[in-house]
């Protein structure tokens, strides 16, 4: 056992409003640039729809993210470490800006420049790499709320092995169904940019795990980009260097959460530190299909456990970090209550960022233009939790997303959460409680206490609880770079390049 | 000092200084500037006509040069009989007009694209057309002057040996027709803006890709535990011969 730290988020899935705050504030801190304008570390999904950068999910086309070959080995979809070189000249499978989309402004300056004339003046998009005139047909959430969706859903790839029954019924427009799915970088265990790189330039910090590229190791072949199979590595056009989420490195440092997190509005996000066997990365993504989901689970480490601990301890984490990991609410989720999932584990690369499944709205189906619940009055509460089948977003279709098609974990975790929303639900109308939602409480698994703090967690938990960042010790960490008593009194960063003034 | 003297004698070494000194420093000091430069997110489909025919084609014809200048005798012994040396030339010139394809769609290219013109520098012009010229009067040669491979290795070779020992014989280029020398000129002209342009690429080749894990750990501080609580602090070094220690370069596993 080796024990290796990792910094996780967690995305409540069931909470998410899909107000794209996370994505404006990542893209005003970080990629408010020429040549990174059409980037979009943080981007909130439509599901279903085809996401950003359109289509990424198909992976016969962009040939992300790692396979199983017949003999069971691991390896890259996009190349071998030959062909890899072979294809520097041009990489197939790279994304084009308009799998993007071309990022635009407008001519403000016309609305103030332009001279009298009989119309008014509008300021017209132009192109932010161009700067000439564009027609907008496309945008990085053009999506949103399934606009356009008998394009954008109908080719969503996580659509595959769903019935057109249940299509039909996805589609039908009082019933139309939809979630958001936020993503960034997962920080993979097994990242396939890494592997793509020919420089050598991305590389995992062993101290959290945050996935970064050297920009001054990065030449620009652009392999992470087809490689990455979230599509979250970026080519910046006019520096020629990749960019990706950095998990707000800078700020974890000083003790606050990302960017994106910090100003979820839905408080959808929580942070923390898991704890994992690095040993097993290996093994476990090369795993058959079946077995991936709870392998990877299974990867992630136990903080209480003696022999865990002693484990960390000599590999080098410090005390202040398996204390943060015993608070977590990641790994309480993850791992205490088994109700989150990594988003598609069918790309082996171990994605370290975990999705809670949203419940779907109440099933009803549309009678004379009245809704119409399909289920007994009497039974409400209880025969939804055993009908989770009937749900408006296909279990199915969670289970492309979440755990490669099979809906059981699907179902356990909606379960979970039905039963201790029902719970409170007696609690706190009710005042008092029933065997039937004791039972139904029972039938998920879940004792009192444990549905006490899952409700807790999700619905009440203050910043701390949702939030928990362990001590990085920068004090410390600058003495193996830098000796403190020959840069006393120097204060700030070097500069290599002074600013230039007038002369 | 003559012209001839100037430009083969001294020039060679003027630019090779300055393409080594200028790389290195900028190599160490701006290895952020270092990058391929690929335009391929903003333009795909003609990139492909354009860059996969050039990179390969210039890239074995430079293959063959060196070789000439490695094993000049292997070269006279291939083509002791004619139909090798046809084959070798014939070989030499249909990599010639493929990269000459290329370059011409890369040139059309930057001409045409809206969105390559974008990040298109002055420099990039420059470059273009040197490689262009190169390859023109490459051609020309081929065709012109039969047989290169086999005249070359004569007049070529010992003139850049006496290059590379240090005794410049410019002599051996004197004589020759303008499109020879302007051949090697093209080629001074690319070495001087190598430094100063997205040239220095070249040497970026990443071939420690084959032989290196799959995967990239970096601790940025030794997963040692020496500072972990229950371990003692390091003993206190005296600032003097306090090295900074480098940061550790660790492969996971697999």
């Amino acid at each position: 056992m080796k024990v290796r730290a990792q910094m996780s988020m967690l995305f409540h899935l069931d909470k998410c409003i899909g107000c794209h705050t996370c994505s404006v504030a990542c893209k005003n801190l970080w990629t408010d640039r020429e040549g990174a304008e059409y980037m979009w570390w943080n981007n909130v999904e439509t599901r279903p729809g085809t996401g950003y950068p359109t289509g990424w999910e198909d992976q016969e086309h962009y040939k992300g993210g790692w396979h199983r070959d017949e003999k069971g080995r691991l390896k890259l979809v996009l190349h071998s470490k030959s062909a890899g070189l072979g294809k520097l000249f041009y990489n197939p499978s790279l994304p084009e800006l308009d799998d993007y989309y071309d990022p635009f402004t407008f001519k403000y300056g016309d609305l103030f420049n332009s001279p009298q004339q009989e119309q008014q003046v509008t300021a017209i998009p132009i192109s932010k790499i161009t700067g000439t005139p564009v027609e907008i047909s496309t945008g990085p959430n053009w999506d949103d709320d399934l606009g356009g969706s008998d394009i954008y859903a109908r080719n969503d790839p996580s659509m595959e092995g769903i019935d057109e029954a249940t299509r039909a019924q996805m589609e039908e427009i009082e019933r139309v169904v939809l979630n958001y799915v936020p993503r960034i970088c997962n920080h993979c265990l097994n990242p396939a940019c890494v592997a793509a790189c020919p420089s050598g330039a991305i590389y995992k910090r062993g101290e959290d795990g945050v996935v970064l590229v050297n920009e001054d190791k990065c030449r620009g072949w652009r392999m992470c980009v087809a490689g990455c199979p979230y599509k979250k590595v970026y080519y910046n056009w006019d520096t020629g260097k990749s960019e990706k989420c950095i998990l707000c490195f800078p700020r974890m440092e000083t003790g606050q959460a990302p960017a994106c997190a910090h100003s979820c509005v839905g408080r959808i996000r929580y942070m923390g530190v898991l704890l994992y066997d690095q040993d097993r990365i290996a093994d476990v993504t090369s795993l058959p299909e079946d077995e991936l989901v709870d392998a990877q689970l299974d990867m992630i480490l136990d903080p209480w456990d003696d022999a865990v601990v002693a484990a960390a301890a000599a590999a080098g984490i410090d005390d202040g970090w398996i204390d943060a990991a015993r608070r977590s609410p990641v790994y309480k989720f993850v791992k205490e209550w088994g109700m989150a999932l990594p988003l598609h584990p069918e790309y082996r690369t171990a994605a370290m960022m975990f999705y809670i499944p949203p419940l779907s709205p109440v099933m009803s189906t549309v009678e004379r233009n009245l809704v119409r619940l399909d289920i007994p009055e009497d039974r409400r509460d209880f025969a939804l939790a055993d009908e989770l089948d009937k749900a408006r977003m296909p279990l199915k279709y969670l289970a492309n997303l979440f755990t490669v098609g099979d809906v059981e974990p699907i179902r356990r975790i909606l379960k979970m959460m039905f039963a201790v929303r029902s719970y409170k639900r007696r609690q706190s109308v009710e005042g008092d409680m029933d065997s039937d939602t004791l039972g139904l409480l029972e039938s998920a698994g879940l004792s009192e206490a444990e549905a006490e703090a899952i409700y807790k967690l999700t619905t009440v938990p203050t910043i701390d609880d949702r939030f928990v960042f362990p001590p990085y010790h920068r004090e410390m960490s600058i003495e193996t770079l830098e000796d403190p008593l020959v840069r006393k009194g120097i204060t700030g960063f070097g500069q290599i390049n002074r600013p230039k003034r007038d002369a | 000092m003559t012209t001839n003297q100037l430009l083969f004698g001294a020039l060679p070494y003027a630019v090779v200084l300055l393409a080594v000194m200028v790389t290195i420093v900028r190599w160490r000091r701006l290895p952020f500037s270092v990058s391929s430069l690929s335009s391929q997110l903003l333009e795909s489909r003609k990139l492909y006509w354009g860059s996969v025919p050039f990179h390969w084609g210039i890239s074995l014809i430079l293959v063959g040069h060196l070789l000439a200048l490695i094993i000049p005798s292997g070269f006279e012994l291939w083509n002791g009989e004619s139909v090798r040396l046809f084959l070798l030339e014939a070989t030499g010139l249909g990599l010639a007009l493929w990269a000459a394809f290329g370059i011409t769609v890369l040139i059309a290219r930057r001409l045409t694209s809206d969105r390559v013109k974008a990040v298109t520098t002055p420099m990039d012009v420059v470059v273009l057309l040197i490689i262009a010229v190169q390859i023109v009067t490459g051609i020309w040669i081929a065709v012109g002057y039969r047989f290169g491979s086999f005249w070359g290795t004569s007049v070529f070779v010992p003139y850049i040996r006496s290059l590379i020992v240090f005794q410049p014989a410019p002599e051996y280029v004197d004589p020759l027709p303008w499109v020879l020398k302007s051949h090697v000129l093209a080629f001074y002209a690319f070495v001087a803006v190598f430094a100063f342009s997205r040239l220095v690429h070249i040497i970026a080749l990443p071939i420690q890709y084959l032989w290196r894990p799959w995967q990239r750990v970096v601790f940025m501080r030794k997963p040692s535990g020496v500072y972990h609580p229950a371990a003692p602090r390091p003993q206190d070094q005296g600032s003097k011969d306090h090295e900074p220690k480098q940061l550790t370069d660790q492969s996971a596993s697999k």
